[in-house]
């Protein structure tokens, strides 16, 4: 990065909520154990056809003991920011702190009951559950709310990691989720982009995605007594200009994020030990993403997709697997990707198909989604 | 390294009025869909995929369409140095309602891609061949000193050379777009790029 002197930016802890568990340490355990949360569920309430997913048990209390009005959507943000925080150190109240929230459709379940008027508008916007989740912690700011498709998590990152460079804030804490309703299944399946079994990110006959629930937060500092952290060293982010609803045919656009990301991390190609890819499982994802992995000069770089573990989580995604991975720098693991076997693209991406233990000291994470945007950040130590 | 910023143009499209840099080139005060066709047709553009989108991206595209004509020299920009980075207060609710009607019978995948708000960056980058940054924000109100803190941002570290930004909203019968177009160089329009600036301009109608 040319001119400003920009300060670092430390990882100080984070949460991840799914159906795997309710911490950080419990997600990795389980998906050390090779256990994923996609199964085949029948709820006719979000699809009148059965349907493989990630998803929380229908009486699974979020929030113990709920005294407040908060939806499904706010509790898991609630639960996640929580967790993160307990024992963090870090003062909520504080004038430097910012909070972020990063989701696809937030509270878009509450449409679906039929009511339609300005109460039930007012209370589906995502600035609504944002200030409802500032004010149940006290941040003193205005929440800042990132809304763009499936790179909202990443962009939640970057937004924050800008911030603190330029010393608006001193902590970022960056929480996402999205949950899983008729209105988006219905949407997914109008467009056939969902698999009918568990999902094969990479893999020769992958046919589709799985949906899933989750939340997670990340806690961001510049404060120098977090410098033995981990660091978020760069990001960019990057538009195809080809199609609303399909990626780029080249990857050209998606690899210019990567290469961008890099330089602004002030690393190499060479530098990177692995990649947490978007890996959907739907063809036109793969493919894009395999090309511009290839284009970046990562092709030989191991790469996981976790989407067999979670299925795609929308808005929390980027943030649920850069913590995942951020476990995975720590404990020197990278886990393997479920539902893949044999590569599609071979020559292009390094897939993973087993656990592998390296000694890694930075890795790349990227996100895509509709409207022809993608993402790419870089963590390490 | 902090560098100068202008706004060398800006568009409104607000209460039927479509207005460039403070001036009005076009009212029809009927109703939106009126106003978006006759906008459209008043500019004498030809782009079919217009007809496919939702308010939103139609709103949010005409603005930048009247934004960018005349004047902006995109030739002088890589595509990767053009930035767009939008703001609104109702995400893609009006879509949103419109394909929660349409799965009562058949889900409709044309209107559950609009579905997101950010599909209009998309559109706005499609028609003018951006592919820099991108972000969109949902926020209760244009917050000017979070898009100045934002476009600065890119603009002073060279992550962008030019940004569009702004306001897109639509709920139904209720609409505002504010565009801003931000450059490194000023023109005979142009006013100094800042928050307050924004805000004027913003609350001009």
């Amino acid at each position: 990065m040319s001119g400003i002197t920009q300060q670092d930016v430390f990882i100080v802890t984070d949460n991840v909520l799914t159906p795997l568990g309710k911490t950080t340490a419990e997600n990795f355990a389980k998906l050390k154990e090779g256990i994923s949360g996609v199964k085949e569920h029948y709820r006719t309430a979000i699809s009148p056809l059965s349907f493989f997913a990630s998803l929380f048990d229908q009486d699974e209390q979020i929030l113990k003991a709920d005294e407040h009005d908060y939806t499904k959507f706010e509790q898991l943000l609630v639960a996640s920011i929580a967790d993160a925080l307990n024992g963090s150190g870090i003062d909520i109240r504080d004038k430097k702190t910012i909070l972020i929230i990063s989701s696809t459709k937030g509270n878009i379940s509450l449409l679906e009951d039929g009511i339609n008027n300005i109460e039930l508008k007012n209370r589906i916007s995502l600035s609504t559950s944002a200030k409802l989740v500032a004010e149940h912690f006290g941040f003193q700011n205005k929440p800042i709310v990132v809304s763009n498709a499936c790179i909202s998590g990443v962009l939640g990152i970057i937004t924050a990691m800008r911030l603190l460079r330029s010393g608006e804030y001193e902590h970022a804490v960056v929480a996402g989720a999205d949950v899983i309703s008729r209105f988006i299944m219905s949407g997914f399946q109008s467009f056939q982009a969902l698999s009918p079994q568990q999902c094969k990110p990479f893999d020769q006959a992958h046919d589709g995605l799985n949906l899933g629930e989750g939340a997670a937060t990340i806690i961001l500092s510049t404060n120098e007594k977090y410098a033995q952290n981990i660091k978020v060293k760069g990001g960019s982010v990057s538009n195809d200009a080809n199609h609303i609803s399909g990626p780029s045919r080249t990857g050209e656009e998606l690899a210019g994020a990567i290469k961008q990301a890099l330089k602004d991390a002030d690393l190499s190609p060479s530098d990177i030990d692995f990649i947490s890819a978007h890996g959907t499982a739907t063809v036109y994802n793969d493919e894009m993403e395999a090309n511009a992995i290839s284009i970046a000069g990562l092709q030989k770089v191991p790469t996981n997709s976790l989407k067999g573990y979670y299925g795609h989580t929308l808005g929390a995604a980027g943030l649920i697997e850069s913590i995942i991975s951020i476990q995975s720098l720590k404990q020197n693991l990278i886990l393997p990707t479920i539902g893949f076997k044999e590569a599609a693209n071979a020559d292009k991406v390094n897939v993973l198909a087993d656990a592998k233990r390296i000694k890694a000291n930075n890795f790349l994470k990227t996100a895509s989604g509709f409207g022809g945007c993608n993402a790419a950040v870089i963590f390490g130590k | 390294m902090l560098t100068d910023k202008y706004i060398t143009a800006s568009c409104t499209i607000n209460k039927g009025v479509v207005s460039k840099n403070g001036i009005k080139l076009f009212e029809n005060d009927t109703n939106i869909a009126a106003l978006l066709l006759s906008t459209y047709q008043h500019l004498q553009l030809n782009y079919p995929k217009f007809y496919k989108m939702d308010n939103l991206s139609k709103l949010g595209w005409l603005t930048a369409e009247v934004l960018l004509k005349d004047g902006f020299k995109k030739d002088d920009y890589q595509p990767e140095d053009i930035s767009a980075i939008l703001t609104n207060a109702n995400s893609s609710l009006d879509d949103d309602i419109k394909y929660l009607d349409s799965i009562k019978d058949v889900a409709s995948p044309s209107l559950f891609v609009y579905t997101l708000p950010n599909i209009v960056i998309g559109e706005i980058c499609i028609r003018n061949h951006f592919k820099g940054e991108q972000a969109f924000y949902i926020q209760d109100e244009f917050d000017a000193d979070f898009m100045a803190q934002q476009v600065n941002y890119q603009l002073d570290n060279n992550i962008s050379q030019a940004c569009i930004c702004g306001w897109v909203d639509v709920l139904e019968q209720d609409y505002k777009a504010v565009l801003f177009l931000v450059e490194k160089k000023r023109n005979e329009n142009s006013v100094e790029f800042s928050a307050k600036n924004m805000r004027k301009i913003f609350n001009k109608d």
